[in-house]
């Protein structure tokens, strides 16, 4: 433990343990920048940490809940609860602007504000992440993992995929 | 201090209660069995596209039936696994259409089997995507229509899991809509499989919104609207969407009930066997 450590406040550490937990399917992003810790808090030693799950089927949620439990667990807590909440409902707009940023530096479009309810149009003529180009066509609404649909870039002649907004 | 207990548990009341997990029994199996069928086009889709996208529903309907078992967990049933694993077919509150197989009735049984998998052999030699794909569609807008009128519920732990897969049954939506009016546009064979498909399984679908003796208890807690109207709303969708795509709507249908109450087609003994195979083998087994 550093001394910086020592002097941010219990709850501080615990974000800081938060930050450095990433998706292991898109391993830049953190589980913060993802938006799905809309809380976490500590009552009589225990740590409680509020983890809203994106995708419901996402298999990487079992690998994040045990990633943050550890993080946590490392930071110098020892009683650690990771709480699977539905409320707030985790949407794409809940990715933090740094997120959304590292999504297209990772060579995913990154998903547009959707108000939690995707409509068609926001699916076509998604921007290129690696041109920019407006000129893509949506290929398939459902990709490789739940939270990617595949796009084609007419410019840059290459295929690429999009966080989908949700 | 950190409860266990949830809160919420208090709102419940001796009559409400039991309706409440027979409809969270009915959501989680319909889920978990389209989530299997579905699964079974895996790797051997008509095309890749088709391939992904039943294979991304699928993986979608067990996240929510998982939801929906947790829930029930909280509330004192079994844990996910067992409940899955453990329970017999009349123990399944799934409706008929979410059972069928991926077939039509005449496809021809296989020769001496020699291979691991028969039924996804059977599926490459007979399977009818065409039936997958309108039980898909008929399905997606009733799971729809149940969440947004969920989405409202008064007991809020069922109200928020609704609010949340709402966004990812638009996907299933938005896909089954789009196939419709493909195929209401393609060749008259194509045509004529889907409505073929339409006919015989309407009756299903219909029964997805077969009437159980909790629909009133429900409906005056607010904790859902009775079947009847969820029917109706259904068809006010399904039916616009299926005539504007070329599609006639069949009449006179009587509805096919009974999986509400664990009666329900032979297929669903040879669904569980291989759902529960593994599981079987070893129970109890720690993975």
């Amino acid at each position: 433990m550093t001394a910086t450590d020592v002097k941010s406040s219990p709850l501080d550490r615990v974000w800081k343990a938060l930050e450095s937990v990433t998706d292991p399917e898109i391993p830049v992003l953190t589980v913060v920048e993802l938006g799905i810790i809309p809380d976490a808090r500590i009552e009589n030693g225990r740590v409680t940490v509020e983890m809203c799950p994106t995708f419901a089927g996402c298999p990487a949620l079992d690998v994040m809940r045990n990633d943050i439990r550890t993080a946590v667990e490392n930071a110098g807590f020892d009683d650690v609860k990771v709480e699977i909440v539905f409320d707030p409902p985790w949407t794409s707009d809940r990715i933090s602007d740094e997120g959304l940023r590292k999504l297209k530096a990772f060579g995913l479009a990154p998903p547009v504000k959707c108000g939690g309810s995707v409509t068609e149009a926001m699916l076509q003529r998604v921007p290129c992440p690696y041109c920019d180009s407006g000129d893509t066509t949506l290929e398939s609404i459902f990709g490789p993992t739940l939270c990617r649909a595949i796009h084609y870039c007419n410019s840059c002649l290459q295929s690429f995929e999009q966080f989908k907004p949700v | 201090m950190p409860t266990e207990t949830p809160l919420v548990e208090m709102k419940l009341d001796s009559e409400t209660r039991p309706a409440v997990i027979d409809l969270l029994y009915r959501m989680a199996d319909d889920g978990l069995i389209i989530g299997h069928r579905n699964s079974e086009w895996t790797g051997i889709g008509p095309i890749m596209e088709e391939d992904i996208a039943f294979s991304s529903v699928a993986q979608d309907k067990m996240g929510h039936a998982l939801a929906f078992y947790n829930l029930l967990h909280e509330m004192g049933e079994p844990d996910p696994d067992q409940i899955v694993f453990c329970r017999s077919a009349a123990q399944y509150r799934c409706c008929s259409l979410v059972v069928l197989e991926n077939f039509t009735p005449d496809a021809p049984a296989l020769g001496p089997d020699l291979s691991n998998n028969p039924t996804r052999d059977r599926l490459v030699a007979h399977g009818d995507w065409a039936l997958s794909l309108v039980r898909q569609f008929f399905f997606s807008e009733a799971d729809a229509v149940r969440m947004a009128a969920l989405a409202e519920s008064s007991y809020a732990p069922i109200a928020n899991i609704a609010r949340k897969i709402r966004g990812e049954i638009k996907y299933h939506t938005m896909h089954g809509r789009g196939m419709m009016k493909h195929m209401g546009a393609a060749s008259d064979d194509t045509r004529g499989r889907i409505q073929m498909e339409i006919d015989r399984l309407w009756p299903h679908a219909l029964g997805i919104f077969e009437p159980t003796k909790y629909d009133k208890v429900l409906a005056a807690a607010a904790v859902t609207p009775v079947e009847e109207e969820l029917c109706r709303r259904w068809r006010g969708d399904v039916e616009p969407l299926l005539e504007s795509a070329g599609f006639s709507i069949p009449l006179n249908a009587k509805p096919c009930h009974g999986g509400r109450s664990g009666k329900h087609p032979p297929e669903m003994v040879s669904l569980l066997a291989d759902l529960q195979k593994v599981a079987r083998l070893d129970p109890g087994a720690k993975w």
